[in-house]
């Protein structure tokens, strides 16, 4: 089977034509974010309907296409309509019946159901037309995901795939740095490394073997883009590696994924045994003398293993610990060897830098930070989801025009942006350029690329504690400053959000941060003071609120507020919060049924203003919790 | 000019001479020149870079750990910069504030690197950070030779390194993460039940008293 790149490809573009043209297909996103909206039953709907029915319809299970909000997603072609593919959200099993039924057996396309039609751009990306997100989207990592089987190298084959690989063997390794050095291409780990420096000096040593490692230990709290794309379209991020592994003459590669990832592993394993069979990676890779396997390898789940020193470490069978540098990775690697730790999407971008060309990669995006930027944006967003704009997008595009703006028509507080160790950008920075450099200087960083969304109902000290309180756990623990430094602010902030901090607390844990960001042995751990340093810098009032009037303005943090029952808005005969309190604090007044909270008993659960009806919305929260007693003195007792 | 093989280079003014590659935190001790240390091992490469006290200010850099930073022909390096110190300081607060300051009662007392690191450099126990929860473990005396107290511990892991490098033996090494990172042997088997021979070369790096020899 090896060796006849071509002729596999022409068949496998028949096929596709025949699939695209002539049949009538079912595409159910069945990606990990799909199966928890309950894509799995949709899928066994559809095949239980079509069997029944006896229709001939191909099901593909296809991966995630960044819809997130609108899971499970179907598309549906049913070429004798006439219509283009057609794409619909929300589909659970009990509205399969309504599409076999409607667009299957009948002419109807359900369109109350449908999101849009599928349409292709020049180079086959798939886009939907009806929403205005993808007018600023640009799919380069994304192409193709959400639309081919994950698990049929052929589909793969027939939409170009590999033969970038082809043309890459034929070049020299100096050839392929060139065209990612012209491309600008930067590391979309987080830091933005300048990944053409990495490779060259990675090239340049003159021992060996070399080793590539794909960091796909993804961590972040919200973020899940490489999981996406390992599960969506995995040939595109092997292809990528076998490119760079000829570049740099590195002959065994490793994929680091973590085991909390079953269906990446599933799909990788899957993707890797196809990739063997076609002898795109093994042995003589089609024909060009280049050697280079990849194993899969699968982490624990430390979230420092996603800093490289600390993967390497992990490989190698030791505690997965970062270690001080120089020597970097390039010079001293997995088994001291010469190393390059790319992430997924740099992998799956420099297919496409080869494909298209270092010179068209670096017009996209902006001048110091070319490309797209991949986001799992998240939080407090109408439209979540995986997101790819060029860089130099604004932040307010991509929250109010890809994601739709806030849910329930709240208002936006801040974005908190690259992962728990990133930054929160208050509304004065949405008009800021998503780029490398743009990011840094207001203090946050482009991380892995999560962007997660806050509202007015957040409290960004309780955020702070949140994000802290993560890193304090994951960091590894090897050095002071980030064993003890990173604890030390937690314990900080657990007291600010308990309204038990002081004003020298406060300079403490500005003082701390400062020296956590420059003192700690690894990146991971000295990001840890992001969060801190963000939210005292925009955010600072809350902080003051919390320490100095020892209130929460969000009304969030459980110890600065109260519950309390507003008497003019209760309704005296409904009894909803008396009878759903689980700690009987609700009495009711025997003249006029009126309710009134026992402070002493209510243990702040909240459920009496879930409850509350909302003709009535008697329940507030009150900080300080003092004013409560006001409220009452006013109300007469 | 240095002799080839060696650069050369300035710290607080006085003219080094290091051999390449050295670290600077090596070419100053070797010049008598005063950084504070614990946690390093000539040896070792890489460095192991824990404890965080050797910081030093390097023109053109800033801030390096100078037990990592190898030498450059023309560098100038400063020990005694402000926010070097400030971060030597601040990483030694830390380092008080979790350790078991009962010295007293201390096998090590009078002789412990630790607490004449902190002397020298002038820090105390630092009365406005937060207690941290230091949980009490069991003393592990079940060795004929040596005891471990993880108590006193201060996680700079030159044990791990030399029992490991040295004496090619894996008793100890750390578990779990964060602040509850700590030593332990392999398993968590009393020292006594591990392959450990007593050869002492983890006692003779420990700079409190978390690994002993048992008094005759």
């Amino acid at each position: 089977m090896k060796g006849n790149l071509n002729d596999l490809q022409k068949q496998a573009q028949e096929k596709w034509e025949e699939l695209e043209e002539s049949s009538f297909t079912i595409r159910i996103g069945t990606p990990t974010c799909g199966r928890a909206a309950g894509s799995l039953d949709t899928l066994q709907a559809f095949q239980e309907r079509i069997k029944k029915e006896g229709v001939e319809a191909h099901i593909i299970e296809v991966g995630c296409m960044g819809l997130c909000f609108a899971e499970p997603l179907v598309i549906i072609h049913n070429p004798d309509s006439g219509l283009p593919p057609i794409l619909y959200g929300f589909i659970t099993h009990e509205k399969v019946l309504r599409l076999v039924e409607g667009f299957i057996l009948g002419d109807d396309p359900c369109l109350e159901l449908a999101l849009g039609t599928v349409e292709f751009k020049e180079d086959g990306t798939p886009y939907i037309p009806e929403m205005p997100r993808f007018e600023i989207e640009e799919r380069l990592v994304l192409r193709n995901c959400g639309y081919i089987d994950p698990l049929d190298i052929g589909q793969y084959l027939a939409r170009g795939g590999y033969l970038t690989l082809q043309k890459a063997l034929k070049m020299t390794p100096e050839g392929i740095i060139r065209e990612v050095e012209q491309a600008r291409l930067r590391g979309r780990g987080g830091a933005g490394f300048d990944t053409a420096r990495k490779w060259k000096a990675c090239y340049q040593m003159e021992r060996g073997p070399k080793y590539l490692i794909c960091n796909a230990d993804e961590g972040d709290p919200g973020a899940f883009m490489d999981r996406v794309v390992l599960e969506s379209d995995p040939h595109s991020v092997i292809e990528g590696m076998v490119i760079a592994a000829h570049a740099l003459g590195a002959s065994q590669g490793f994929i680091y994924t973590r085991a909390e990832y079953p269906l990446v592993i599933e799909r990788l394993k899957i993707a890797l045994s196809q990739a063997r069979e076609i002898g795109v990676i093994g042995e003589d890779i089609l024909g060009s003398g280049v050697n280079f396997d990849i194993e899969l390898v699968e982490g624990a789940g430390a979230f420092a293993c996603g800093e490289e020193t600390a993967m390497i470490a992990s490989i190698e069978g030791r505690r997965g610990m970062p270690r001080p540098r120089p020597p970097h990775p390039t010079e001293y690697g997995l088994n001291g060897e010469p190393t390059v730790v790319d992430n997924v999407k740099t992998f799956a971008l420099v297919t496409r830098i080869l494909q298209q060309g270092g010179e068209w990669f670096s017009q996209i995006g902006s001048p110091n930070s070319t490309g797209t930027a991949v986001f799992a944006l998240a939080g407090r967003v109408e439209q979540i989801g995986l997101v790819e704009v060029p860089m130099g997008t604004t932040l307010k595009e991509v929250i109010f025009e890809v994601g739709g703006g806030i849910t329930n028509g709240r208002t936006f507080k801040a974005v908190q942006i690259g992962g728990p160790a990133g930054g929160c950008l208050p509304e004065s920075a949405l008009d800021l350029p998503v780029d490398y450099d743009s990011l840094k200087e207001v203090g946050a960083i482009m991380g892995s690329g999560g962007m997660v969304v806050l509202d007015e109902n957040n409290c960004m000290v309780e955020t702070a504690r949140f994000f802290v309180d993560f890193l304090a756990r994951e960091c590894c623990g090897k050095c002071t400053m980030g064993r003890l430094g990173v604890k030390q602010m937690l314990l900080i902030l657990e007291d600010f959000v308990k309204g038990e901090g002081t004003e020298e607390d406060l300079d403490m844990l500005e003082g701390l941060a400062h020296d956590v960001r420059e003192g700690c042995l690894c990146n991971l751990g000295g990001s840890a003071a992001n969060p801190v340093l963000t939210t005292l810098r925009y955010f600072r009032d809350e902080y003051e609120a919390h320490v100095t009037g020892k209130r929460c303005p969000a009304l969030v943090c459980k110890e600065l507020i109260t519950y309390y029952i507003l008497p003019e808005k209760c309704e005296k005969g409904c009894d909803h919060c008396v009878l759903t309190c689980p700690t009987e604090a609700i009495a009711t007044d025997e003249k006029t049924r009126k309710k009134k909270i026992l402070q002493d008993k209510c243990v702040k659960c909240g459920t009496c203003i879930d409850v509350c009806p909302p003709e009535y919305d008697a329940v507030i929260k009150v900080s300080p919790p003092d004013r409560v007693k006001e409220l009452e003195g006013e109300a007469g007792g | 000019m240095a002799e080839k093989g060696y650069v050369e280079i300035t710290i607080d003014g006085q003219t080094v001479q290091a051999q390449e590659g050295e670290k600077i935190l090596w070419a100053a001790l070797d010049a008598g020149i005063e950084i504070p240390h614990l946690c390093a091992i000539r040896e070792a490469h890489p460095p192991l870079g824990t404890c965080r006290l050797c910081f030093v200010e390097v023109e053109g850099e800033g801030v390096v750990a100078s037990c990592v930073e190898p030498v450059r022909e023309g560098m100038v390096v400063h020990t005694d910069g402000e926010r070097a110190k400030t971060l030597r300081r601040r990483a030694m607060e830390l380092l008080l504030a979790d350790h078991d300051l009962e010295c007293k009662t201390c096998v090590k007392e009078g002789n412990c690197e630790f607490l004449q690191m902190a002397i020298s450099m002038k820090v105390k126990k630092p009365k406005n950070l937060h207690p941290f929860p230091r949980e009490e473990l069991p003393v592990d005396d079940s060795h004929p030779l040596i005891i471990f107290d993880p108590n006193k511990c201060i996680r700079c892991g030159k044990c791990v390194w030399v029992c490991r490098e040295k004496a090619e033996l894996v008793p100890f090494d750390f578990v779990y993460k964060g602040y509850d990172m700590r030593l332990t042997t392999f398993l968590s088997r009393p020292l006594g039940e591990t392959n450990c021979t007593g050869c002492g070369e983890c006692v003779e790096v420990c700079p409190v008293a978390a690994l002993y020899f048992r008094k005759a």
